[in-house]
């Protein structure tokens, strides 16, 4: 065996008791870093998921992103309008059948069009505001989650009754309205129709459980009083992350407003951020502590080893050869804590995920967590490294004793 | 004449602090292959700091240390490391083993520092090397399980392990009893007289000084007499 492994050896051998513990120290820092880390992720891709399944990956409207700029900007450098009455533009996206083509060719997912309108639902006499979306039930289940939301009802059903109309578990709740209900619906033309219920759903989120219905197109058509329009496409990738990357190119394409669900969701993304930032600070924090566990006992092992330590230099022992000797001594604890941290975090994690939460106001759910190798590999090389810095201080401090010193103390 | 195996020329030690010390001072020396050399003096005379001196443990605030002619003051740390490891061989007063070692794997240290021979090699000589100062029956045992005089003759092998060609030895019978004390001073006597080596004896004991070839006296840290003993210049046998 190597020289300087043999003699780390003998020193942490000899001092398994606190060996032991410095061990532990680690592993419980890992382990708990292991969980922590399974839970944030697993808690933040679980309401992306959501998030992401509630909406399109890609929204594209027929609104414009900046103001359509007057011949005037466009012949002199600086101009100066007033009083200007903008020309009344035909809503809805232009020849959205050629579009929805185009998009299909070349966008990795499914695309779909959609009506908008915003509108008041009356039933019972009570009004209720809330973005009627006009979709194709055929196509619709390729871009949205809305057929596994249906609580009630189904989305073919749609056809069924005349101006059918599917709500959101709370807009139904606020409303009073049942499945067979029918409801009043009227957009800002003044357009009035009476629809049948036909099916309610329930996202998950919030703003769109009580604030959002779905008809056919037609209909939505109808209500707007425009035929022909579509003023929504959206579409679902079949890599939500590469959404940002699709909307710019649907931007430079047609110059249309188009919304990644990243962007519409900007706040919570940088919100997500900083939860990682304090995430990795609070498992930084843990694992440095641990390491405090390390730093004692290859201090303690220095102190008690400073004459033999003496010896070895007398005898020709170099100070890197000293110095590599702690050092070893910090990474064997570090490295045994990683591994038996690792499996510690595993377990903490199984355990974790076989906790059933009941409450009175949602089903049964488990904890989301993620077991991820990248945690495992992040809390342990940050575990080694701060167990390597550990020792690295004891063992320089070892490799600086003057032998001469040490020797007159000891005779 | 050869090159000494060690010289001083003007060597001086003072340990700095709000009222510096002279440990030695102005110490002209040199150390020939084969001679048995005891440096003697009262206590606090400076022997011992000379000896860490020669053996390269300590760096002097003037003057120079010269091995085999080389100049050693503009030698980093490490470097006296290496020529420590290579030529010259320490002996403590105290065994100073290493406690969770056996004997065999304390004389195998230096040489496994060393890195020249083969693992089977430096057992075969560790062993032999214990062998030849009596121990054969200790091989596996750790120092906690020898006497004293045994534990400082493991020390004189672990001292030989790299075949230095200088022993330095910083009170080496300081600890024993008297019995120990002779059998460990043989051993130095056949280390000059059988294998040509050199020692260099820091000691207490004026008898064991008298049958020492030569004998350098401190006092104050300074040489005061160096001078070959009678026996060595009329020629008889030590």
């Amino acid at each position: 065996m190597n020289l300087v492994v043999d003699i780390a050896w003998t020193h942490i051998a000899a001092r398994f008791r606190q060996t032991v513990v410095a061990v532990l120290g680690v592993a419980i820092g890992v382990g708990f870093s292991i969980m922590m880390a399974a839970l944030m992720q697993g808690s933040q891709d679980d309401f992306v998921r959501t998030l992401v399944n509630a909406m399109p990956h890609v929204a594209i409207n027929d609104e414009r992103r900046e103001a359509p700029r007057q011949p005037a900007e466009e012949a002199f450098d600086a101009a100066q309008i007033r009083g200007l009455t903008p020309a009344t533009r035909r809503r809805g996206i232009n020849n959205p059948i050629a579009t929805i083509a185009a998009l299909e060719s070349w966008v990795p997912g499914s695309v779909t069009p959609s009506v908008q309108a915003r509108g008041i639902l009356r039933y019972g006499g009570k009004d209720v505001t809330s973005v009627i979306v006009g979709i194709d039930p055929a196509r619709e289940p390729r871009v949205s989650q809305l057929v596994n939301h249906l609580k009630q009802g189904s989305l073919p059903a749609l056809f069924r009754a005349t101006n059918a109309i599917i709500l959101g578990d709370r807009l139904a709740e606020k409303l009073g309205a049942r499945l067979g209900s029918n409801i009043a619906m009227s957009a800002g033309t003044g357009k009035v129709m009476t629809g049948q219920v036909v099916g309610i759903f329930r996202s998950g989120v919030r703003a769109v459980d009580e604030g959002t219905s779905y008809v056919l197109i037609r209909t939505a058509q109808v209500l707007a009083e425009q035929t022909g329009l579509i003023n929504e496409i959206r579409i679902r990738l079949n890599d939500p992350m590469s959404a940002r990357a699709v909307a710019d190119r649907i931007i430079a394409d047609t110059g249309l407003k188009t919304i990644s669900w990243q962007e519409a969701n900007e706040d919570l993304m940088s919100a997500f951020v900083v939860r990682n930032v304090i995430m990795y600070t609070v498992v930084g924090a843990i694992l440095l502590v641990a390491s405090f566990g390390t730093y004692n006992i290859i201090s303690t092992i220095t102190f008690e080893k400073s004459r033999d330590i003496a010896i070895l230099k007398s005898l020709g022992l170099t100070q890197a050869t000293v110095r590599r000797i702690f050092i070893l001594e910090g990474l064997v604890i570090g490295l045994a804590g990683a591994l038996a941290g690792s499996v510690l975090g595993f377990v903490l994690t199984q355990v974790m995920l076989s906790i059933e939460i009941r409450t009175g106001f949602t089903d049964a759910t488990r904890l989301p967590l993620i077991v991820a190798p990248l945690h495992y590999v992040i809390a342990g090389g940050i575990a080694l490294a701060s167990s390597a810095i550990a020792g690295y201080f004891p063992a320089r401090k070892a490799a600086r004793v003057h032998p001469v010193e040490i020797i007159r103390g000891a005779t | 004449m050869s090159v000494p195996l060690i010289e001083t020329r003007k060597a001086t030690r003072i340990l700095p602090g709000i009222v510096p010390v002279t440990l030695v001072a102005d110490i002209d020396l040199l150390i020939h292959e084969k001679q048995f050399v005891a440096i003697t003096g009262p206590s606090g005379s400076g022997k011992s700091s000379l000896l860490y001196l020669l053996g390269l443990l300590d760096v002097p605030t003037t003057g120079e240390v010269l091995i085999r002619g080389r100049d050693t003051s503009t030698l980093v740390d490490d470097e006296r490391a290496e020529i420590r490891l290579a030529t010259l061989g320490f002996i403590f007063q105290f065994h100073f083993l290493l406690p969770e070692f056996t004997t065999t794997q304390n004389v195998m240290l230096p040489m496994r520092a060393l890195g020249k021979l083969t693992p089977g090699q430096m057992k075969e000589r560790a062993e032999g090397l214990l062998s030849s100062l009596g121990l054969e029956d200790h091989l596996a045992k750790r120092p906690d399980q020898l006497s004293g005089g045994q534990r400082q003759r493991v020390a004189v092998a672990r001292a030989l392990a790299n075949d230095p060609p200088v022993i330095l030895a910083d009170e080496p019978t300081g600890s024993l009893d008297s019995k120990s004390s002779e059998q460990v001073f043989q051993i130095l006597r056949d280390l000059v007289d059988r294998d040509g080596r050199s020692v260099v004896a820091v000691t207490h004991a004026i008898d064991l000084a008298g049958r020492m070839d030569r004998r350098v006296h401190l006092v104050d840290g300074r040489i005061v007499s160096d001078e070959m003993q009678a026996s060595v210049a009329l020629g008889e046998p030590a």
